[in-house]
């Protein structure tokens, strides 16, 4: 009988430590569909953040290391730099990429290194269990923005694949989302491409994705993801935002 | 043997290169700028990666990067630029990763002056940055020195899988001195731990977050063990004039090199005045200065600062004899004279 569904080598046998219907299994496991179909799991060297993700050298059954808080691209920076031959991403969460570290992605995205960042947006703190992010929406409700997030007081939210298309020395980003069937299969193949992409040199991506914090959002699994397409999609567009190796380059 | 003419910046760089060093990351701050200019040349010609990084912590985090796969790395700066490294120095010792910091002490608080100093002894002894660690910290005093120790610095890095600390200041960075080389190393040790890829093996990772109660606890008292050893086996320090003394100067880099000449000037005038140079300046050489205050009446102490490596000697001066401490913070250079005159005041002939 032909397996058609199983456990991605990329994957440790392990149990999972994140929430109820957080988006993190589903990332984690598309990465891993991907680098397996790739057949890059043995040369792949992955750089964690802080946040939930920092565990992320738990599940993934590649080389991955911590990193300080938002630093990852710095890291990914000089692993890429050194062993140009390996495959280097970041896997980022909104408070890590988009706040503390916003410089630091910035700087490596204009500097064109040819990693790719895994940006996890799901518009809360989660591990520390629920503050305001750089990526928090308008009247979101979180536990330092308790009457809902006001823009004349704490600012907007950032836009981060409108901003990082604008640089010189990014080559691909897009933002996709995991709140249905469709919208995964078409983070897969974007993750898929931007893989592909550092494969080929062609350089640096950025990959948004939409996700869930269900227990930080207080919300059930199904909600969370109802939430994703009806609130937060209507606020962060997804689509293909540059392509140099597509058509929109 | 050939000698080489280079500034402290240089002549760190060489030796940082001659050690084997394949990556450095910086960023500009006076009075170390001749740092990152001359390893953007140098790096390449080596094949080695130059990166000038966009903050200070950006440098300390790709010097992290480098380290995680397994290459000699270096990071340079000025007092400020140390401090924003404090971060990434913590996660170095922290996942225990190898890695060299060379600090050019400027005047502090804040962001100071651009002139020679020694007031981050604090900051290169203690830590630095948050938690329960320590950092190797070599003190030169000459061009040559500087050059030796960086060279040295990344043998004693990969040996203890610990960041090293450089404590030189203004004037060992921009001075021009001779310098002879040492043999550039060929074989550098492996690095099993390091992240390559998990080809042929199972999957490595980096990692300083212990989550689970008490393992923490357990990394911590590893590292104990670890800093024990250092503190028994790399103690460095030299003394001066030391056979026939009644009182003794405790000073490190350029401020002891001042010292040097005081107590020629004093030896001349008939005081029996020794001079300790702690060369670590962690690990302190806590016993053999114990050893030589035995012998003593009385204790000076010079520094570039308000008084820091003080405290380290007043741990060591068990006999509770007198120390008298001279300081010139904020960038103050003394001069022998100064310096002799203050040990004639509190009377040296004892």
């Amino acid at each position: 009988m032909e397996v058609i569904y199983k456990k991605p080598e990329s994957l440790k046998k392990e149990i999972t430590t994140y929430c109820p219907g957080c988006g993190h299994g589903i990332i984690h496991r598309l990465i891993a569909e991907v680098i397996d179909e790739l057949k890059i799991r043995e040369i792949t060297i992955g750089v964690a953040p802080v946040g939930c993700a920092v565990l992320a050298y738990n599940f993934f059954n590649f080389d991955v290391t911590e990193s300080a808080h938002g630093r990852a691209p710095a890291v990914a920076t000089a692993i890429k730099r050194l062993l140009p031959d390996r495959i280097v991403f970041t896997y980022q969460g909104d408070g890590d990429l988009a706040a503390i570290g916003i410089a630091e992605v910035i700087h490596a995205g204009a500097r064109g290194e040819n990693i790719t960042i895994i940006f996890v947006n799901n518009a809360i703190y989660g591990m520390t269990k629920g503050q305001m992010a750089p990526t928090t929406l308008p009247e979101q409700k979180t536990t330092t923005t308790i009457y809902g997030r006001k823009i004349h007081y704490h600012g907007y939210p950032i836009k981060m694949c409108e901003l990082m298309a604008q640089l010189d020395g990014v080559s691909y980003v897009e933002r996709v989302s995991i709140d249905s069937i469709p919208n995964i299969i078409k983070t897969k193949s974007a993750i898929k491409k931007a893989f592909k992409y550092q494969i080929e040199k062609i350089g640096f991506s950025f990959i948004e994705i939409l996700s869930t914090c269900p227990v930080n959002w207080k919300m059930s699994p199904k909600q969370a993801m109802d939430w994703i397409t009806e609130v937060m999609s209507k606020h962060y567009i997804l689509g293909v935002y540059k392509d140099k190796g597509g058509s929109n380059g | 043997m050939k000698r080489n003419l280079l500034t402290g910046c240089e002549a760190s760089a060489e030796g940082a290169i001659h050690a084997g060093c394949k990556f450095y990351a910086g960023y500009p701050i006076t009075p170390q700028n001749r740092y990152p200019e001359y390893m953007s040349k140098r790096m390449p010609e080596v094949g080695g990666i130059f990166i000038q990084a966009e903050s200070e912590i950006s440098a300390i985090n790709m010097v992290f990067g480098a380290a995680v796969c397994g290459f000699r790395a270096l990071t340079s700066s000025s007092s400020p630029g140390i401090s924003l490294k404090q971060e990434g120095i913590s996660y170095l010792a922290g996942c225990e990763l190898p890695a060299v910091i060379v600090n050019m002490n400027r005047g502090g608080p804040g962001l100071g002056d651009v002139t020679p100093s020694q007031s981050d002894y604090f900051q290169a002894t203690r830590g630095g940055g948050h938690g329960d660690y320590r950092t190797i910290v070599y003190a030169p005093w000459n061009v040559q020195e500087l050059y030796d120790f960086t060279y040295m610095a990344f043998d004693i890095a990969d040996k203890y899988r610990n960041p090293v600390l450089i404590l030189a200041d203004g004037i060992i960075a921009q001075i021009l001195e001779p310098v002879k080389f040492r043999k550039p190393k060929k074989k550098l040790p492996v690095k099993k731990w390091a992240l390559t890829g998990c080809k042929g093996r199972k999957p490595n990772s980096i990692k300083s977050l212990f989550l689970t109660p008490g393992i923490l606890e357990k990394h911590n008292w590893k590292l104990y063990k670890k800093y024990k050893k250092i503190e028994e086996k790399e103690v460095k320090y030299e003394m001066y004039f030391c056979n026939d003394i009644e009182s003794l100067i405790v000073s490190f880099g350029t401020c002891a090199r001042i010292c040097y000449e005081t107590v020629k000037i004093a030896r001349e005038e008939g005081i029996k005045i020794g001079l300790f140079r702690p060369i670590t300046l962690w690990p302190f050489p806590y016993k053999q200065l114990e050893n030589l205050i035995k012998k003593i009446k009385k204790i000076y102490v010079v520094e570039m600062n308000l008084g820091q490596m003080i405290d380290d000697v007043k741990i060591a001066n068990r006999k509770n004899l007198p120390i008298y401490f001279y300081g010139r913070p904020g960038g103050g250079v003394p001069t022998p004279e100064e310096i002799y005159n203050f040990i004639k005041k509190n009377g040296s002939n004892i």
